[in-house]
């Protein structure tokens, strides 16, 4: 019998999928957890993988075209079994899930449409997720999105040691580095340039922040002169087994004033306000045509070293697109850093359902009065966006305070 | 310690329980004078004497009721039967009798009673002689059944029985009486109700009690050595009450189970484990739990047929792989 290949939603905010790449052919011989082909999430690109054992069949999507999650792609016929073709569009999914649109530019690229020819195998649960209790208990405890883990058990199914597999592996070289959109079309007055899967999101998940939340900013100048001093002597020490930037010190100082300032460690929940005892920094990250946060877990209780090879890990995996859903979600607040850029001073946007961010600008230095002398001091600017649902004007600066305290006198941190 | 046979295991438990308790007394076919079908009586006859040691006629349901009888006027005895293929002759007093009478007497006459002999399969004795009860036995209210697979667990396991104020069963095997094992001396008591991990291991539980026991030891080594798998092998050694804590502890660590039993698939002793597996430990399963069980046919006489009918230690490698999801 014929199995259908759905478009799945691989992250949880996934609506529609770009095929980027195939990597089984029309007729290819397929097995269970193979990879079909590489889909670019609003997220990451992800593996979209086989559910059933066959021939693959009827690939109704070329690469590069964006269907929606439950579009039928192809088929995985048994061998020598005839099928009749699917179609692009997607199946009957359950009343109320709402019109979607499916017609934009990259999608008028795809090939002519298919005859449109019902299956004789009805069409399965796309969103049913084949897991074992076990994986289901440790994905709710984990918080793991489990369509987005790669099952290696019969069927797919999800099992323990998918959950426990750390993606450790190195991102793939292979991933193209400068894929950047504009055509090639010198002379045109302008160009139109499908969104991205990427810039969909952000431009979704902005307008419900800055929009809806009724933000406001504090901003408190800091003087880094000892936490430079600092940085020199752990960098020193570290040698080469890695290096510690201002931006971990930043992390790792905001977590540890996030532990006594609980107020702020928080996440609206439109009929209450979840107050987090662990705190997880997300760390935005500039990529190729976007950002992502991806998150330092329980930061207050990592050492600056291991603050600053996570960083630098996750970063490198984010810039490779690379990142687990597990990675870049369930951060209690956030760090913004533009202080590469020598912005002295910004304001970032809140990302829902945190209730703050802190938005760095770059250390410079500056003629300052210490004990009547003017002296030249590095000093940086640091702004806090607030929720104002959830922080209230004393409880954010009570919390800066802390943490300007805290970046003027690093060794404060070690209490 | 003195390694004994599991016979011989038997036989001591005897001995010392009659020295301690001049109530307990033996009584079934051949026990005396011809010293067992399967020599677990030797020497008593001639220690304790025709009134403790009671060779009785080819009727099972006769002296199995004289045993409930004895049981409820005070005395402790010990009905053996030459296997419990005969014992079905008997079942009316162990069920209607033995495993009734505390209850129906609203507590006043407990019925502190033994019924024990060979279980199971031995060598091509056909489809009459080859069967294993524990399942019906362990359906019943008002028995205790354990099926003890070492000697020491055997002269544990029967001294408990024997002390027990209810009628207890006890399932031996005829492949068994001859295997050999160190066995404590003297006051050895292994409580009815407890499992025992007869080898630690992290990957999958093979369940399993009397024969199997060895099955799955042999099991585990080889899926140890072909598949690098570490199997957890648990004795269940009572079967009524059964230890759920030691199976639910174990199917914790492993998150994986394979049950295994000589008796038929349907309404068998590994069907009651797997529902207190799903019950209990929903949320510890990696995978399905399946089963290893007598093939679901009348034991064939043929050889090369009754090989393949009985659990083997091949089929719970077979089962092992499919729960451990290497095939």
């Amino acid at each position: 019998m014929a199995t259908n290949v759905y478009m799945e939603a691989l992250s949880p905010t996934m609506e529609e999928g770009r095929v980027a790449k195939w990597h089984k052919r029309d007729g290819d011989a397929v097995k269970t957890g193979e990879t079909l082909a590489e889909v670019e999430t609003d997220k990451a690109v992800m593996d979209l993988v086989a559910r059933a054992d066959g021939v693959l069949r009827q690939v109704a999507v070329a690469e590069g075209q964006t269907v929606p999650v439950g579009s039928v792609v192809a088929v995985i016929a048994a061998p020598g079994e005839n099928v009749s073709a699917p179609s692009a569009t997607p199946p009957p999914g359950p009343a109320g899930k709402g019109k979607r649109e499916t017609g934009n530019a990259a999608v008028a690229t795809a090939p002519a449409p298919v005859t449109v020819t019902a299956l004789s195998a009805p069409p399965t649960d796309a969103t049913r997720v084949k897991a074992s209790p076990l994986a289901r208990r440790m994905a709710k405890e984990t918080g793991v999105d489990l369509k987005l883990v790669t099952g290696s058990g019969p069927g797919g199914r999800v099992v323990k040691k998918d959950l426990e597999r750390a993606p450790t592996t190195a991102p793939a070289a292979t991933f193209p580095v400068s894929r950047f959109p504009f055509p090639d079309r010198p002379g045109a007055p302008y160009d139109d340039v499908p969104l991205t899967q990427i810039r969909k999101t952000i431009a979704k998940r902005l307008a419900t922040s800055l929009g809806p939340i009724p933000h406001f900013f504090l901003t408190t100048e800091v003087d880094m002169e000892r936490a430079s001093e600092a940085r020199d002597a752990l960098n020193k020490q570290l040698g080469d087994r890695g290096k510690v930037s201002f931006n971990d010190i930043v992390i790792k100082a905001t977590a540890l004033a996030l532990g006594t300032h609980r107020a702020c460690n928080a996440w609206f929940q439109e009929d209450h306000i979840r107050y987090w005892n662990e705190v997880h920094i997300g760390m935005a990250v500039a990529v190729e045509d976007g950002l992502i946060t991806p998150v330092i877990r329980s930061a207050d209780l990592k050492s600056l070293g291991e603050i600053g090879r996570e960083a630098k890990d996750l970063a490198e995996k984010a810039r490779y697109r690379r990142l687990q859903p597990n990675e870049y979600t369930g951060a209690t607040f956030s760090v913004s850093n533009l202080g590469m850029f020598d912005i002295d001073q910004f304001t970032a946007v809140i990302n829902p359902p945190e209730a703050g961010i802190i938005a760095v600008g770059s250390i410079v230095q500056k003629p300052v009065v210490l004990d009547g002398q003017v002296t030249a001091r590095r000093r940086v600017r640091l702004t806090m966006s607030c929720d104002h649902r959830v922080i209230d004007g004393a409880t954010g600066a009570a919390f800066l305070q802390t943490l300007k305290q805290m970046l003027e006198n690093p060794l404060a941190m070690l209490l | 310690m003195a390694t004994l046979t599991y016979r011989d295991a038997l036989n001591q438990a005897l001995r010392e329980e009659m020295q301690r308790d001049p109530n307990v007394f033996l009584m079934g076919e051949e026990v005396g004078v011809y010293q067992g079908a399967y020599k677990v009586s030797r020497g008593l006859l001639e220690e304790f004497g025709p009134q403790r040691i009671v060779d009785t006629p080819i009727a099972e349901l006769g002296f199995a009721g004289i045993g409930v009888g004895a049981a409820m006027a005070g005395l402790r005895p010990v009905i053996e039967f030459m296997t419990w293929n005969f014992a079905v002759l008997a079942l009316d007093q162990i069920v209607n009798s033995a495993a009734k009478i505390l209850y129906e007497s609203g507590g006043q006459v407990p019925i502190p009673i033994v019924f024990r002999g060979p279980n199971g399969a031995a060598l091509q004795l056909a489809a009459q002689h080859s069967q294993a009860w524990e399942s019906w036995l362990a359906h019943i209210p008002g028995l205790k059944v354990v099926a003890p697979a070492t000697p020491a667990d055997a002269k544990g396991l029967l001294k408990s029985a024997i002390r027990d104020n209810n009628p207890v069963i006890v399932l031996e095997g005829e492949m068994l009486y001859n295997i050999k094992g160190e066995v404590p001396e003297g006051e050895h008591i292994v409580p009815i109700g407890r499992a025992e991990v007869k080898r630690p291991g992290s990957d999958v539980t093979l369940i399993c009690h009397s024969k199997t026991v060895a099955v799955s030891l042999r099991a585990a080594e080889q899926l140890a050595e072909h598949e690098g798998a570490s199997a957890e092998v648990l004795d269940l050694r009572s079967l009524r009450p059964l230890d759920e804590a030691a199976i639910l502890e174990s199917v914790a660590r492993t998150n994986r189970a394979v049950v295994v039993e000589e008796g038929w698939p349907q309404s068998g002793i590994g069907a009651q484990v797997v529902d207190v597996i799903q019950r209990e430990a929903f949320d510890q399963l990696d995978a399905p739990v399946l089963r290893v069980t007598q093939a679901d046919v009348p034991m064939p006489y043929n050889k090369q047929l009754e090989r393949l009918a009985k659990p083997s230690a091949e089929r719970v490698v077979a089962a092992a792989r499919r729960v451990l999801y290497l095939d």
